[in-house]
């Protein structure tokens, strides 16, 4: 009878929102797109990347998948163009373009 | 309704008469009535007036009042005397004990004309007497199970024998004290 | 066999504490409750109970602390008064809109000021419209039963909410009194285990409470939240039958006393309702067909059910052991006189102040309200509003 997060929004009735709106799985936010929100969006120069992997704790928003220790592009589904990765870059490889 | 009993205790913080009113029905409870045993609760200070109270009943009892028109009130020090009006709605037919060495001829004028039944009891004396250290409120309490014949005495001193034990089991040299203050009292009280 | 006992409101709290043997219980002491936490501390210092005792440094964290206890999956319990529960107020709020279902001990106190430690409701009325469910009672017997059915109407799954067990400070919870216990092998499969459907705990379905809420989803929660408070009757009631059959004490939403054929009734909560009753049975005795409708459960507010019992009554009187400072009476006063005028009952109806930070009340002044009722019953009043016993 518990609904999914995906499928609860502002249509969902009283009577089928979940008893004190607790959510009944785990990593919900992913189905929260918040690349939506972005003006401006980071961009990766693999050439200067050392991968260092520095900027990846600093990302507030998980943005930065990682993988067989090495980054990958921006999750640009979550990313919301904060840029504090381009301030956590040691070697420049980050930069902002205006926009999506 | 007939069979109710209700006492006020007149006494001073720190001299135990919520300890002994609520002693009392215990002792009344173990007998099978029907028992309150309550404190009126202020700002607690060591050697302020206090008031404790007893309802004892064969019926069930409802009320949740103060004591007004009590039929027993039982003074644990006498210097009470002068400051509170310990006879206030006193019935006629019921008593005062109080704690006192002084005789009854002499406790009379102090009852602001009370016209009933004076009985004194020198609880200090009988204190040091059988525990050599003055706790009033255990002389107080055999005295007024007499006075007032809520139940019978050697009843009293069995069952009173029975609770101490129990509280007292790693100290047997408390209850022998106890138990002759007990006695004491119920020959002392006059 | 039940077992006869005497004992005070408060230890015969802790006794029901004792046979729940809840799983946590976070406390900060304050008077009159501070025996609760007391009692429960030596009891498991004994070994008789193995609940996991917080000792915390104010009230706020430990209804803080409870309601962590209650998300994760454990049966929780504390115990306040007065400024203690004032403190909590913050998460009182938060534990009713979680659903986490706490039982928490009240035992009534005037909250200051001016400054006093004596009986008065305003601390659990001050708490009426926090969405907890509110159980009150008139003597040791009735507390120490309420506690024991507490966790069965709060952890019912058409209900998930916190419940006050409420009981008058120092009236009862310092007297002793006679009192018969029910045996630990009836109690504890009357209360059963808790085995909550969702918590924290639960490693195979990891989940979030107490989320913020944008206001497209709050109205909704509350709307859940007052229903559940409703069904929380039926239950209550259901809860109260099967306790019935381990006891042989009967409860419902309230006590009708002499209540029938009564002309004149008064409507009241706590230990003033056995004094009510001695005022009754002596006019009854005198041909005075007078009754009492003592309120056990204030939340869920039992308003059709209370109206429908004074129907036939000509004057009422709503007894407040509480001030609103509406200008126009108590929180019972207010709450039940919209109920009649709902009902369209026709009653003259005045709401009585009364007992205020432990100001006694007596046979004598029940006697003097139902003669006063007698009077505006034939004659009407404007004067809706009083306090008894007040020197003017």
């Amino acid at each position: 009878m518990s609904l999914k997060a995906k499928d609860i929004n502002e249509q969902t009735r009283w009577q089928d929102l979940h008893m004190g709106l607790h959510v009944y799985e785990p990593a919900t936010s992913k189905a929260f797109e918040t690349g939506e929100w972005r003006t401006n969006t980071p961009v990766l120069d693999l050439d200067k990347c050392k991968q260092c992997l520095l900027c990846v704790p600093y990302c507030p928003d998980s943005s930065i998948p990682v993988k067989d220790g090495k980054r990958l592009d921006f999750d640009l589904d979550h990313c919301k163009g904060c840029g504090i990765c381009v301030s956590a870059c040691p070697f420049g490889a980050i930069t902002m373009k205006e926009g999506k | 309704m007939s069979s109710l009993t209700e006492i006020r205790w007149h006494g001073r913080g720190g001299q135990g008469a919520k300890t002994a009113a609520l002693l009392l029905a215990d002792v009344a409870f173990s007998i099978g009535k029907h028992v309150q045993g309550f404190p009126e609760y202020g700002p607690e200070r060591m050697g302020a007036p206090i008031t404790a109270f007893n309802r004892i009943s064969d019926t069930q009892i409802r009320v949740h009042s103060n004591i007004y028109d009590p039929d027993y009130v039982v003074v644990v020090d006498e210097t009470l005397l002068h400051g509170v009006d310990v006879t206030n709605g006193l019935k006629k037919e019921g008593g005062i004990l109080i704690n006192t060495s002084l005789s009854k001829e002499e406790i009379r004028p102090l009852l602001r004309g009370y016209e009933g039944e004076i009985y004194t009891i020198d609880a200090h004396d009988v204190c040091m007497r059988t525990l050599g250290k003055y706790f009033p409120n255990t002389p107080m309490l055999a005295a007024i199970v007499k006075v007032s014949g809520v139940m019978d005495t050697d009843v009293f001193l069995k069952e009173m024998e029975a609770s101490l034990k129990h509280k007292f089991a790693k100290k047997p040299e408390v209850l022998e004290g106890n138990m002759k203050a007990l006695a004491l009292a119920l020959e002392e009280v006059r | 066999m039940a077992i006869k006992e005497r004992m005070s409101g408060n230890e015969a709290v802790a006794y029901a504490m004792k046979q729940v043997n809840p799983d946590v219980m976070p406390a900060f002491p304050i008077t009159p409750s501070t025996e609760l936490p007391q009692f429960v501390a030596n009891y498991i210092a004994n070994g008789e109970m193995d609940t996991e005792f917080i000792p915390v440094e104010s009230e706020h964290s430990a209804m803080s602390a409870a309601i962590g206890a209650s998300a994760a999956g454990a049966r929780t319990m504390t115990a306040t008064s007065s400024a203690g529960l004032a403190l909590m107020w913050e998460v009182i709020y938060v534990a009713a809109s979680t659903r986490v279902p706490i039982a928490m001990a009240v035992v009534n106190r005037a909250l200051t000021g001016p400054l006093n430690i004596n009986c008065e409701h305003s601390d659990s009325m001050g708490a009426r419209d926090s969405g907890w469910l509110q159980i009150y009672a008139e003597n040791n017997q009735e507390v120490y039963d309420n506690f024991l059915q507490a966790y069965r109407i709060a952890e019912h799954k058409d209900v998930m909410l916190p419940i006050m067990i409420c009981q008058d400070g120092f009236i009862t919870s310092h007297a002793v009194e006679n009192i018969e216990l029910i045996e630990d092998e009836k109690v504890k499969p009357f209360v059963g285990e808790y085995n909550p459907e969702h918590y924290l705990l639960n490693p195979n379905e990891p989940m979030a409470v107490g989320a913020y809420a944008v206001s497209n989803y709050c109205m909704e929660a509350k709307k859940a939240h007052a229903e559940a408070m409703k069904n929380a009757k039926q239950v209550i009631l259901d809860v109260a039958k099967e306790f019935q059959e381990i006891s042989g004490r009967e409860y419902g939403l309230f006590e009708a006393y002499r209540l029938d054929d009564a002309d004149y009734a008064i409507v009241a909560i706590g230990s003033a309702c056995g004094t009510a009753k001695d005022a009754i049975d002596a006019l009854r005795a005198q041909g005075v067909k007078a009754g009492l409708l003592k309120v056990r459960v204030f939340r869920p507010f039992p308003a059709e059910e209370m109206v429908a019992a004074l129907k036939n009554c000509k004057a009422i009187a709503i007894m407040d052991r509480c001030e609103s400072y509406s200008s126009q009476g108590g929180p019972l006063g207010a709450e039940l006189m919209a109920a009649l005028y709902r009902g369209k009952a026709t009653a003259e109806v005045i709401n009585i102040v009364y007992g205020l930070s432990g100001r006694d009340i007596r046979v004598e002044d029940v006697e003097q309200i139902f003669e006063d009722l007698a009077d505006i019953a034939e004659h009407g009043t404007d004067d809706t509003y009083w306090y008894l016993g007040l020197r003017e």
